[in-house]
């Protein structure tokens, strides 16, 4: 098991980098979609399935089709001159050292966390909807909360169009 | 041992459908326009599938050269593969079937959601602007339907109690789900039609207005993939339809479960074809509407009832 794990997270860290570095915005966006994927086979291995199921289907499926689909209608493929003019070298610096500090900080944080062993048994959906609903109810509330009034602005923005059948059929 | 004759097993029988059915489906077609269909290569013509994919693999395999190559290369493969992997949940027989997973229906609306890459990537990486407007067809298309498909789903799950095909398939043993969920069925139909992007619902690639869309700018066999790909995803869903819908493998036992499941499969085939003889194709907007406007409420008016009545009758 451990195994899978190593080459699933070399996976990962690999493409999230290229997704980093890379110029062109669609392939940044397709190693994106593969570190997701790379991070779904994590949360199997950690026996999530379910987690895992709806990575695949939240995040790669559907959130990255949204920014691929954006990315695409704006055609911003392939502006590799303009982006050299923003990304000068010495805006990396002060970010880098902020990162560094970071990641000290998770590894010594982690030298004292104890190791998650993947051989639990596996968390089926009906146990996940089960505390979902009944330990975590308040944030699933207020996640519904938030999608409701996403669902009411995109009605506001929607409704303002009038409906025409045919730019021919139209009347003046 | 056993893991591999069924991975080749189920493999053959997939794409040997696939393939056949560009045969059935071009006789069917003929039947019901009152024609003869291709009956030349062959008996009955049944040997025009074999000259088409010699045709297909001796043609010139052109990349045009203001497309992106990698990504252009790449999309055909991704449909193959998140359709060809869907397959190995399907339960063919009682023991007949690669994996049986606790998430196995998730499984299917992950790949089916990744399969949306295929076509937006291929319309894209071809450089040309009419598949540009088929992939921007196909995303939106795609990403609508997906989101009822789910949903049409989650009634069979909670009468099976789980996304197991294998267990939904068991459940059916005291009566086949399409009677309680036909509202499901229905909403699962539809999109299925649409997820698979076939006629009526071939917006992405609509010949008249799109020469092709999509995949305009693919020969030799990566077209051949994107084709077979479309006869593989109605074989796919006309599978699901049968197992989660219409008992699966389950029949009178004077013939075996696997015959039963691939006719049922194969009757639902034919039910796809008669809709591309049939229907005209509906305006870009239209589709828009009839998805978000009637087939969101009903699959979500489908969930509550189902869940009360379940409830009420614990």
């Amino acid at each position: 098991m451990d195994v899978f794990f190593y080459i699933a997270a070399v996976v990962a860290i690999i493409s999230t980098v290229m997704a980093i570095s890379g110029r062109n915005a669609i392939h940044s966006l397709l190693y994106l979609i593969l570190s997701l994927l790379a991070i779904s086979v994590i949360f199997y291995l950690l026996s999530a399935p379910f987690i895992a199921a709806l990575e695949v289907i939240i995040y790669a499926g559907a959130i990255m089709v949204l920014f691929i689909f954006v990315t695409m209608m704006l055609n911003i493929g392939l502006e590799r001159e303009a982006e050299k003019k923003w990304l000068k070298p010495r805006m990396w610096i002060i970010p880098s050292i902020l990162a560094v500090v970071l990641l000290v900080n998770l590894i010594l944080a982690l030298k004292n966390i104890k190791t998650i062993s993947s051989d639990k048994e596996a968390i089926l959906p009906k146990q996940v909807g089960i505390s979902l609903f009944s330990t975590y109810l308040l944030g699933v509330e207020i996640a519904a909360i938030l999608l409701m009034a996403g669902v009411i602005g995109a009605y506001h923005l929607g409704s303002q169009k009038k409906k025409v059948k045919h730019r021919f059929l139209e009347i003046k | 041992m056993k893991y591999a004759f069924i991975i080749a097993g189920v493999l053959f029988i997939a794409l040997t459908i696939a393939a056949g059915l560009i045969w059935v489906e071009r006789r069917l077609l003929s039947v019901w326009q009152d024609r003869l269909g291709p009956n030349r290569v062959g008996p009955f013509g049944l040997l025009q599938v074999v000259a088409d994919t010699i045709k297909l693999f001796f043609k010139e395999d052109w990349v045009p050269p203001f497309s992106d190559r990698p990504v252009f290369v790449l999309a055909p493969g991704i449909l193959m593969v998140t359709i060809l992997l869907t397959f190995a949940v399907v339960p063919f027989g009682p023991d007949f079937y690669v994996f049986d997973s606790n998430i196995g229906i998730l499984f299917f609306l992950g790949n089916s959601s990744l399969g949306v890459y295929s076509i937006v990537l291929g319309g894209w990486a071809s450089n040309n602007k009419y598949s540009l407007i088929g992939a921007m067809r196909a995303s939106a298309q795609m990403l609508t339907y997906e989101v009822f498909m789910g949903l049409s789903l989650m009634g069979v799950v909670m009468m099976a109690d789980s996304f197991s095909f294998c267990k939904i398939v068991e459940t059916q043993k005291g009566g086949w789900f399409f009677i309680p969920q036909f509202i499901g069925f229905i909403v699962f139909f539809i999109a299925g039609i649409a997820e698979t992007h076939r006629l009526p619902f071939d917006i992405p690639e609509a010949e008249g207005e799109l020469i092709a869309g999509y995949h305009s700018e693919y020969s030799g066999m990566k077209f051949g993939m994107f084709f077979v790909g479309e006869y593989l995803g109605i074989t796919l869903i006309s599978a699901l339809i049968s197992t989660l819908f219409f008992g699966g493998w389950l029949g009178p036992s004077f013939l075996p479960p696997v015959f039963w499941f691939l006719f049922k499969t194969f009757f639902f085939i034919c039910v796809f074809i008669l809709l591309r003889a049939s229907l005209p194709r509906p305006r870009y907007d239209q589709l828009m509407e009839l998805g978000w406007k009637i087939l969101l409420p009903l699959s979500l008016l489908n969930l509550l009832i189902t869940g009360a009545i379940l409830i009420f009758l614990k």
